[in-house]
């Protein structure tokens, strides 16, 4: 499902690109809302949530996906923090669906799934950690557990397999998302040059905050 | 050769054990019905730990069953099924909370009860965590031994009742020394009425590494891969 957003980007507390293989970690507060665009399309946004006031109790895919009903974030779903209750609400979307399975890349995983050739190559949970220490305060690799890949498809399918599949975004669509308590995101816009779902060719996005109306 | 371990996971109880390279546990629903939430940790650093997302992404599957390997986050095999009787054991819908269990079945507490109180998963696997120095942070996505939540088309989740029958075995064979956490509260989805957790058979025994031509080694070239990191690791 898809729905656009009324937010005018002249009202905007903030608004920064973020490059391909780079990295953003900043806290919403409360009522304010992050808009995420895919400023060349297919690319994945792989992101972390945690509450702010204490980072143990951070975004868990399996119990938001579990009490939604869903394998897919879309439309209305609410990342919920391990102690069930929601850091950030998806409040507007014009791509329609968004994985929360397939993880981030690694230079291990990296070398699981394409061979040793690729062990040295940039990858998303190298910039989660470079971030986490340029954050400091105690946030680790211990921290890190399954994202969100905003603008990626990766369809389950009834026999118990899973595909990574062609994108389904384009240049210009984007994911609102509205804090409900205050919340650390943090965010790795992907290196990856070995999957199909950005083209071989990851680019940057938009980061575009706004305060609680 | 004889068990090193032949016991009773009780129902709504909890485990918790560093199972050697060399062996493996059979876990049998001797009832039907059961859950087993299971997490893995690298027993030399467990900061190394049960990685769904990379197990899944790494074959290409969205459940575990006879021939899957467990990943670790750090690219190597902590575990493989090498025998399931099942066929399908849940890995991307967690475990109950104490709201789930207050909510379905009703909070049951141990003054009233004693040992028939009503835990959580949540509680039953922070607490085994708690015995190794871990805590919360440490909580990853879970295996659901014996639980099928189907998908459907659109990516709705549904429990399947009667995925597992009664006598129903998985096999785990451990390739890394592997701190294994189990709770067998059930799944917060089993629409099932009356609370009515199932015990386990745990059986741990000696096995042999696995071999050159191993099924689970050769189910794919990831795995291939992802076995030769956990040998590696061990020299």
């Amino acid at each position: 499902m898809s729905i656009a957003s009324e937010l005018d980007p002249a009202t905007a507390r903030l608004s920064v690109d973020v490059d391909a293989g780079d990295g953003w970690i900043a806290e919403l507060a409360a009522g304010e809302t992050l808009r995420i665009v895919d400023l060349h399309g297919n690319q994945a946004v792989d992101t972390l949530f945690f509450d702010a006031h204490d980072y143990a109790n951070r975004y868990s895919a399996v119990d938001t996906l579990r009490e939604q009903g869903s394998a897919y974030l879309t439309l209305g779903s609410r990342l919920l923090a391990l102690d069930g209750r929601p850091l950030v609400t998806i409040v507007a979307d014009t791509c329609g669906r968004h994985d929360t399975l397939g993880g981030a890349c690694s230079q291990e995983s990296n070398v699981v799934r394409y061979g040793e050739h690729t062990r040295h190559m940039h990858a998303c949970r190298n910039t989660f950690l470079m971030q986490a220490m340029s954050w400091g305060r105690g946030l680790e690799k211990r921290d890190l557990s399954a994202n969100v890949n905003f603008f990626m498809n990766v369809p389950l399918t009834p026999d118990g397999g899973l595909e990574f599949a062609d994108g389904i975004s384009a240049p210009g669509k984007y994911v609102e998302l509205r804090a409900d308590s205050d919340t650390l995101v943090l965010i790795s816009n992907c290196p990856q040059l070995n999957n199909p779902c950005n083209g071989y060719d990851p680019t940057p996005v938009r980061l575009i905050v706004w305060p609680a109306r | 050769m004889g068990a090193i371990i032949d016991s009773i996971l009780p129902p709504a109880a909890s485990w918790s054990r560093v199972c050697l390279r060399g062996t493996a546990l059979t876990l049998t629903d001797l009832e039907g019905g059961a859950n087993v939430a299971a997490l893995l940790y690298r027993a030399a650093d467990p900061l190394e730990r049960y990685c769904m997302p990379d197990t899944l992404k790494a074959q290409h599957v969205s459940r575990l069953t006879e021939g899957v390997a467990l990943y670790s986050d750090m690219g190597r095999v902590l575990a493989s099924v090498t025998d399931d009787g099942v066929g399908w054991h849940d890995t991307i819908t967690g475990h109950a909370l104490d709201e789930h269990i207050a909510s379905r079945w009703g909070a049951v507490s141990y003054q009233e009860a004693r040992n028939g109180w009503r835990r959580s998963a949540r509680h039953a696997l922070l607490v085994e965590l708690a015995k190794f120095g871990l805590g919360a942070r440490d909580l990853v996505a879970n295996v659901n031994f014996f639980s099928k939540v189907a998908v459907g088309e659109a990516g709705e989740l549904s429990f399947e009742p009667g995925n597992s029958a009664a006598g129903a075995s998985v096999t785990l064979r451990f390739e890394l020394d592997t701190l294994l956490i189990l709770s067998s509260v059930p799944h917060p989805l089993d629409p099932i009425e009356e609370w009515s957790p199932r015990p386990v058979r745990l059986v741990l025994s000696a096995v042999a590494d696995a071999a050159a031509d191993d099924r689970v080694r050769m189910a794919c070239p990831e795995n291939e891969r992802g076995f030769a990191a956990s040998e590696t690791a061990l020299r």
